[in-house]
């Protein structure tokens, strides 16, 4: 047995040829993934992937660990009762937009307030990829597809502010093309003690290349993004020299030749009120003056794990009733003899 | 004046009022104390889907029926023999049940003129007054009024004193039977313990209906129902669905596995979960998922975790289960579904049996995904039948179907219980981290001359693998799309679940000769009802037999040449015909079909004419 200190990437790979597009964002996910779960020092024993169905959800197939490729829209489900039966894995939910907002919208906002100790990877390509290119909850309205000739008429998806309003502990947004920001972001998921929601911005090559463009262009990406730290102020640009400030309720942008940096928005991850002035700053970037799109941990609180308080009342049954007896149990409360 | 004690083979009694008047609690309270007594006892329960109906109509009419006797019995009755009547729509809606002779007893507060119009009696006169009633023998009282009278005292409002009229009921009905109110003071003492005056209240109104017979002088004669002849031994009363959920607990410690219970709540299988929910301190996981797939979705995670995972629902939830149960049957995994069948199609009705679900059971999942499917017979049986689902699954790497129904999961019967060490262990395959390994490659689809792979689990050293929906390449478990492997898969998992007829007792003759004229051949809850109606014909010189199925999926071996020896087979169900179309289409047996679609249990006399049609 390999000591689970000495793993690197590689030892996370499997012997299947990975199967996805040349070019497909999902290719830089794995490989930060395989990096993390190396640093992470989990026993490969101890780990297991669980995915839905569409292109993001082949990626358990990949990852040298346990792995279920379940159904559509199901992962969520899938991995609550396998924490819940096994609290001492580590579990990584691997879905897509379409996977976890449409099919498993539902499993996706009770996993968030049960807040099971897990990992839920949200590969967002603004697409339905696998069935060959129709829109998806999160692409934006009048989005032309096969499936909207005349554009959509959704209104999309906010992920971000989706999670928090089901009350997710932990809220985070990354991108395929920064692979080092989401190296962090995976390893602050792991570390975070209940469910931590991470959406990863993932260009599909195929049928939705360049819908984040705007955010990962180098012309476009400074004046469009801005990466969101602990206890830093909000500032941006290619020479800094934006900053948000809060004026009530309300971010603004602010020229840094204007304002100094005690002046501006200081992320604090905790402040539920401020996470969801972050998560609607979800302006289209392709706008003049739109407020930037902000990647990092929006929000992280430390709740009660369902796995945990299950176990509690499990030990407290035990601890008042006493072990369980069978015949105690089959026989009941009244019985009579018949002689 | 002296009052004299009738002696009665058996009774059947049905409480029938407002589904807010209690008679449920009426029903069960009275049948414990005759339990205690040791009579054999069939219980129904037939209630509303509606919580609380619109008062006072049919539609809200709620109601218990109960047989006690001092005789072997196998149903909760034909005929009615008393009728408790609450108000005029419980009359109303029951006294087609009541056999001619019968007693009504009816409280005469519920047959006022709001009453009638509610229960749309067309005519102002109570059908108590009139002489529609003329061929039963009816005892009026007044039980609200004297339910009022009797805590005029005690300082409760109108609507807590209300609340207790069934206890004035029960205590006539005690009295009648020459019954003790012990049984039923202990339960008012314990329920009511936090809440003194109103336990006060209760026991006041019981000793109050109690005293009215024992004092009036309307009521010359009591009746006593002896105690059967029982077997001798322990016994306790059991429900269906509480049997169903022991029997779970206990497989799955005899399987030393933990037990997932993952659930969304539907009627008629909830009492599972609020009987598994009770019992954690044996380590019992439930899970009250946010829907029905969700429920088995976790329940696969925590079968893949190496828990035994089990979920449950009735056929609309069992529907939406569908695909995820085609998921168990690919990656060839533990997981006990319950179908607590109610009548369908749709949402159908929602708190009336029917067996219809067989056919969904057998093949209600996209491609061909076979499964293991058994069916309990009665009350008590959903325990045996539940171990016997579990021990399958569990031994055998396939999704089971355990399969009751509304009147069983309700229904109560005397149960003399085993005990937990006669009942044999159950032996998971698991994997082994050191010798499942050929030159360090784990092959998670390998399989024993069973057909049955390994349980590798998350923990276990160097066996990490992915399962999934997508097709498998046979041994490795690698996603594969080659053609005749795909043939190959399907053939093996259909042969895996045929292999299972290797493993499972051979049908028996429940009653009758092994050759004859009828086989009548049941499954599931028609088993009291068929138990009967054979027994009276056999007794009456006829050459009939009865032969009932536990296992559905695979039939047992000898099941086609048991059936051969007899001159016809004849198939009740409570549906438009399904076991009879497996059995017709598999062995060409000619098997003759009997069914009854009202979301009601047979009557054991309509079986008897039925199967006189066939001799």
């Amino acid at each position: 047995m390999q000591n689970p200190t000495t793993y690197t990437a590689k030892d996370f790979a499997t012997d299947q040829d990975v199967r996805w597009c040349p070019g497909c964002g999902d290719y830089s996910i794995l490989k930060q993934m395989q990096s993390t779960m190396a640093e992470a020092g989990i026993n490969k024993k101890d780990i297991v992937f669980v995915s839905g169905i569409g292109c993001s959800s082949r990626f358990p197939y990949y990852m040298d660990t346990y792995g279920i490729h379940s159904i559509h829209g199901r992962a969520t489900a899938m991995a609550s009762g396998l924490k819940a039966a096994r609290p001492d894995l580590s579990v990584w939910v691997i879905t897509g937009d379409g996977d976890s907002l449409s099919i498993g919208g539902n499993h996706l906002i009770h996993l968030l307030r049960r807040n099971f100790d897990l990992n839920v990877l949200l590969f967002n390509n603004e697409i339905y990829g696998l069935t060959k290119g129709q829109y998806s909850p999160t692409s934006p309205k009048g989005q032309v597809t096969k499936s909207t000739p005349m554009g959509s008429l959704d209104h999309p998806f906010n992920p971000q502010a989706l999670a928090l309003g089901a009350d997710a502990t932990f809220v985070a947004r990354t991108m395929d093309r920064d692979p080092k920001h989401m190296r962090e972001i995976l390893a602050a998921g792991n570390a975070h003690k209940g469910t931590s929601l991470i959406e990863i911005y993932q260009n599909c090559n195929v049928f939705n290349d360049g819908a984040f463009e705007v955010f990962t262009d180098k012309a476009t990406k400074a004046k469009s993004t801005i990466t969101i730290r602990e206890g830093e102020p909000m500032i941006y640009g290619a020479d800094s020299e934006f900053g948000i400030r809060l004026n009530g309720m309300k971010a603004e942008v602010v020229s840094m030749n204007d304002c100094s940096a005690d002046d501006l928005w200081i992320h604090d991850s905790s402040d539920r009120m401020k996470a969801t002035i972050l998560s609607r700053m979800f302006d289209n970037n392709a706008l003049e003056g739109g407020l930037p799109r902000p990647f990092g941990i929006l929000y992280q609180e430390d709740r009660f794990r369902y796995e945990d308080a299950m176990k509690a009342q499990l030990e407290h049954a035990i601890s008042v009733k006493g072990d369980g007896d069978l015949d105690a149990l089959i026989q009941g409360s009244h019985t009579w003899t018949v002689d | 004046m002296t009052k004299t004690t009738e002696k009665r083979k058996d009774v059947t009694i049905l409480f029938a009022g407002d589904s807010g008047d209690g008679m449920q609690l009426t029903g069960s309270l009275f049948t414990d104390t005759n339990a205690h007594y040791g009579n054999d006892i069939s219980t129904f329960p037939n209630f509303p889907a509606e919580i609380r109906a619109p008062q006072g109509t049919v539609a809200g009419v709620s109601g218990f029926k109960l047989h006690f006797a001092s005789v072997d019995i196998f149903t909760p009755g034909d005929e009615v023999e008393v009728l408790v009547a609450m108000n005029a729509a419980a009359l109303k809606a029951n006294v087609s049940q009541l056999k001619k002779g019968g007693t009504i007893i009816a409280n005469t507060a519920g047959f006022d003129k709001k009453n009638l119009r509610l229960a749309k009696y067309e005519s102002d006169v109570s059908p108590l007054l009139d002489k529609t009633l003329d061929q039963f023998r009816v005892v009026e009282i007044d039980v609200t009024k004297m339910t009022k009278e009797a805590l005029a005292n005690s300082g409760l409002g109108t609507k807590d004193i209300d609340r207790c009229k069934n206890m004035f009921v029960l205590g006539f009905l005690l009295w009648m039977y020459n019954r003790s109110m012990e049984t039923t003071q202990s339960f008012i003492t314990e329920k009511f313990s936090k809440k003194p005056d109103i336990k006060d209240a209760n026991l006041t109104v019981l000793k109050a209906g109690y005293y009215f017979g024992d004092t009036n002088e309307t009521f010359t004669s009591r009746y006593e129902v002896e105690s059967a002849n029982l077997p001798s031994g322990e016994y306790r009363s059991i429900m269906g669905n509480q049997a169903a959920a022991l029997g779970a607990i206990v497989a799955a410690n005899k399987a030393g596995l933990e037990l997932f219970y993952g659930s969304y709540p539907i009627t008629p299988a909830s009492d599972i979960l609020h009987e598994l929910a009770r019992h954690k301190n044996y380590g019992v996981k439930t899970f009250q998922a946010e829907d029905e797939i969700a429920a088995i979705c976790a329940s696969i995670g925590a079968s893949f975790g190496g828990s035994l995972g089990m979920t449950a629902s009735s056929g609309p939830g069992i529907a939406l289960k569908g695909e995820a149960m085609g998921l168990a049957v690919m990656l060839e995994i533990p997981l006990l579904i319950i179908n607590v069948q109610r009548g369908g199609p749709s949402t159908g009705l929602p708190t009336k049996t029917e067996q219809s679900d067989l056919m969904q059971a057998m093949y209600g999942r996209n491609g061909e995904a076979p499964l293991v499917i058994v069916s309990a017979s009665h009350p008590s049986d959903c325990f045996d039948a539940m171990v016997e689902a579990v021990r399958i699954t569990v031994e055998h790497m396939i999704p089971a179907m355990f399969m009751s129904d509304g009147f069983i999961a309700n229904g109560s019967e005397p149960w003399s219980f085993p005990k937990a060490a006669d009942i044999s262990s159950i032996t998971p395959r698991w994997a082994d981290p050191e010798k499942s390994l050929s030159d360090e490659t784990y092959f998670p689809f390998r399989r024993n001359e069973k057909l049955v792979r390994e349980w590798a689990i998350p923990g276990m050293e160097n066996l990490q693998h992915r399962v999934g929906g997508l097709e498998k390449e046979n041994e490795t478990g690698n996603v594969s799309y080659d053609p005749d492997n795909h043939e190959l898969m399907v053939k093996i998992r259909q042969e895996k679940v045929d292999l299972i007829a290797n493993h499972i007792p051979a049908q028996e003759i429940a009653q009758g000769d092994e050759s004859g004229s009828v086989l009548v051949l049941g499954w599931g809850s028609t088993y009291g009802a068929i138990r009967t109606a054979v027994r009276d014909l056999i007794k009456d010189g006829h050459k009939v037999s009865q032969a009932h199925v536990r296992y559905l999926n695979p039939f047992p071996k000898n099941l086609e040449e048991l059936m051969s020896k007899f001159d016809r087979v004849l198939i009740p169900e409570i549906n438009n015909g399904q076991l009879v179309h497996l059995i017709n289409a598999k062995y060409g047996t000619g098997a003759v079909p009997f069914n009854k679609i009202q979301g009601m249990p047979f009557t054991s006399r309509e079986i008897k004419e039925q199967i006189k049609e066939l001799i």
